[in-house]
């Protein structure tokens, strides 16, 4: 990285010494046509991810006047107004799958975050009681993966089927976390830990004062992986819940977006209001579904920027 | 001697007890929703009726797989979409992060790399409903590319629920989804290439490309033969959650693999067995084809995803 910061800065000056030092002309740019070409490919492909984003999202904010004008979307909302996202957070059906998709991911976050670190955590200190059995038990399973019958029958067989526990349970952890925090916990300062430990601090005191803290970081990012991953889960609640009273928001979205069924004004509680055009209302419904991942998205990032994720799928 | 082992195994529960029952509930957890469906395969051997529950089913010995050796229309569809769209993915989809990552890592911007793979890791995070969403909205027959060339006066072009293009739409929003996501193993082989390999390959006299082909390249082939070795074990496995939500549109014919006809004869159509059946070998040959990978690797000089 820093060669190239070099060779970057000393390729823009005019006076070279005589003879460069090989590292500058191995990392030297490429001709300008060539970088040209480059930046076009990329600002292409970060148009394809941006562009999608952006019409949803001025669309949901645009008024009736400026879809009709537009023929059903827009790229800038001229007169933005929030009407479609009160009509849809009014205590309708979309109101009651937010709550639904929020409930759904912070109790299981919790839960999973919970069991994942525990379990970590016992399997952190080699030559345990029955360490290596357990570590295997744990690693084959990211082998292979139950199919769709035989998963559905041990929740149906558990009498979990239309409880929103299917929606956590069979997920509740998740065997590469189990590794990845495994590795992490293992790379602290033994050390430390152990004087601790000989200071007279249990095994649960030394978990919750000294390695918790000390793994912030890994807790930050696998909880948000597990976060993500309830906020976005959509077969298993299509698969266990029946009732569509309990579906979660991605549900939802699949019916009044993907499919676009109509939302009805007593699916939307706005008996008497003139509701919003409909092309609004499924913008709004996609983006509150998008946009909790984009708030968590930016710590999401900060971690990857680290290399935490890389180092551990590594070791 | 037994006396004597048994004792310390006492004497190590004793003082690890702690730990165990740390770990207990995830343990639990994996038993009963990874290995106890595995006892659940059992149904494929047996005529399951809901109402009998798993244990009181009669056994039916093999007639569940029959469907296998019959060719039973439906199933062979499926399984040859599965096999098509597999072949199609590792052609385009599977190369796809290595490119882009080797024009990642060709930018000399720290800045820039940052920016353009902050946004193209993005989507990786959105759910298929949303992926899904995005496109029609995009690309459907009202979606913003249609009102766009109408407007201007052109036709309309169906990209969605057209049966013949539904294997170049599946394949292209899997791009769309995770092409950048899968740049960040690659990325990371990349900047543990040493430098020195560039300069002495420069001294040499190597051209750009060169340096490509014989530095670049072989810093990655590990992890590309990983990734590989890992594809293989997926190839029966496609893009389900996807393809579910927009079969609908464009008919099984075009658009069922194997995921989704257990999925169909299974949980709607009531055929338990037969779809155990049917995810039952689907697994065992996934299992098998990841260890048959692993040893190709090993024949090549790779690691693989795990040495023996």
């Amino acid at each position: 990285m820093s060669s190239s910061v070099i060779s970057r800065a000393a390729g823009r000056r005019d006076h070279r010494p005589a003879v460069p030092p090989p590292a500058r002309r191995a990392r030297r740019g490429p001709a300008l046509p060539v970088r040209l070409l480059k930046g076009l490919v990329l600002l292409v492909c970060c148009a394809v991810v941006v562009v999608p984003f952006l019409a949803v999202v001025s669309t949901s904010l645009a008024d009736e006047h400026q879809i009709d004008a537009a023929g059903g979307y827009v790229l800038w909302p001229t007169h933005p107004t929030l009407a479609a996202y009160r009509a849809i957070l009014s205590g309708g059906v979309v109101t009651h799958a937010l709550l639904v998709s929020v409930g759904i991911t912070v109790v299981g976050t919790a839960l999973s975050l919970t069991c994942t670190a525990m379990l970590a955590y016992g399997l952190s200190r080699p030559g345990s009681f029955a360490h290596r059995p357990l570590l295997l038990m744990v690693l084959f399973t990211l082998l292979f993966t139950p199919g769709i019958i035989p998963n559905y029958l041990v929740v149906k067989e558990l009498h979990l089927l239309n409880s929103y526990w299917s929606l956590i349970l069979p997920v509740l952890v998740n065997g590469f976390n189990v590794i990845v925090m495994r590795a992490f916990f293992m790379d602290l300062p033994a050390d430390v830990l152990d004087s601790a430990r000989v200071d007279g601090a249990g095994e649960v005191s030394v978990l919750l004062r000294m390695v918790l803290p000390l793994s912030k970081a890994i807790l930050a990012v696998i909880g948000l992986f597990y976060a993500v991953g309830y906020w976005n889960s959509f077969f298993t609640a299509m698969l266990y819940l029946n009732d569509t009273d309990k579906w979660p928001l991605q549900l939802v979205l699949r019916t009044y977006v993907v499919d676009s069924t109509p939302l009805s004004t007593s699916a939307l509680n706005v008996a008497g209001d003139v509701a919003p055009p409909q092309q609004s209302l499924q913008m709004a419904i996609l983006v509150l579904s998008l946009v909790p991942i984009l708030l968590v998205y930016p710590f999401l990032q900060r971690h990857f920027a680290k290399g935490i994720l890389v180092g551990a799928v590594k070791g | 001697m037994t006396v004597e082992s048994s004792r310390t195994v006492w004497s190590r529960m004793r003082r690890d007890w702690l730990l165990l029952l740390l770990g207990a509930p995830g343990i639990a957890a994996v038993l009963v929703f990874s290995y106890l469906p595995l006892a659940g395969n059992v149904i494929a051997f047996k005529d399951y009726q809901p109402y009998l529950g798993v244990i009181g089913s009669p056994w039916v010995g093999l007639q569940n797989f029959q469907i296998l050796v019959d060719g039973d229309p439906a199933f062979r569809t499926a399984l040859i979409n599965t096999l098509i769209i597999s072949l199609i993915q590792v052609v385009f989809v599977f190369p796809a992060p290595i490119l882009l990552a080797l024009l990642l890592n060709s930018l000399l911007s720290e800045r820039v790399k940052r920016v353009v793979q902050s946004v193209l890791y993005l989507p990786h995070f959105m759910s298929w409903v949303i992926v899904v969403a995005l496109f029609e909205q995009m690309l459907g027959n009202s979606g913003l590319l249609n009102t766009w060339l109408q407007g201007n006066g052109f036709g309309t072009i169906h990209l969605i629920g057209d049966p013949g293009l539904f294997k170049v739409l599946i394949t292209s929003q899997v791009i769309w989804k995770d092409t950048g996501w899968g740049t960040i193993l690659f990325l990371a082989a990349l900047s543990r290439i040493d430098l020195t390999l560039y300069e002495a390959a420069a001294v040499d006299g190597a051209s750009r490309l060169r340096q490509l082909w014989h530095v670049t390249l072989p810093g990655i082939r590990s992890v590309i033969f990983l990734l590989l070795v890992l594809k293989l074990g997926d190839v029966l496995t496609v893009g389900f959650e996807q393809i579910i939500l927009q079969q609908q549109a464009v008919g099984t014919q075009a658009s069922d693999v194997l995921d989704t006809y257990v999925y169909t004869n299974g949980v709607i159509n009531g055929e338990w067995g037969v779809a155990a059946a049917v995810g039952l070998v689907k697994g065992v040959v996934g299992v098998a084809l990841v260890l048959a990978a692993n040893k190709v690797a090993h024949l090549f000089g790779e690691r693989g995803v795990y040495s023996s």
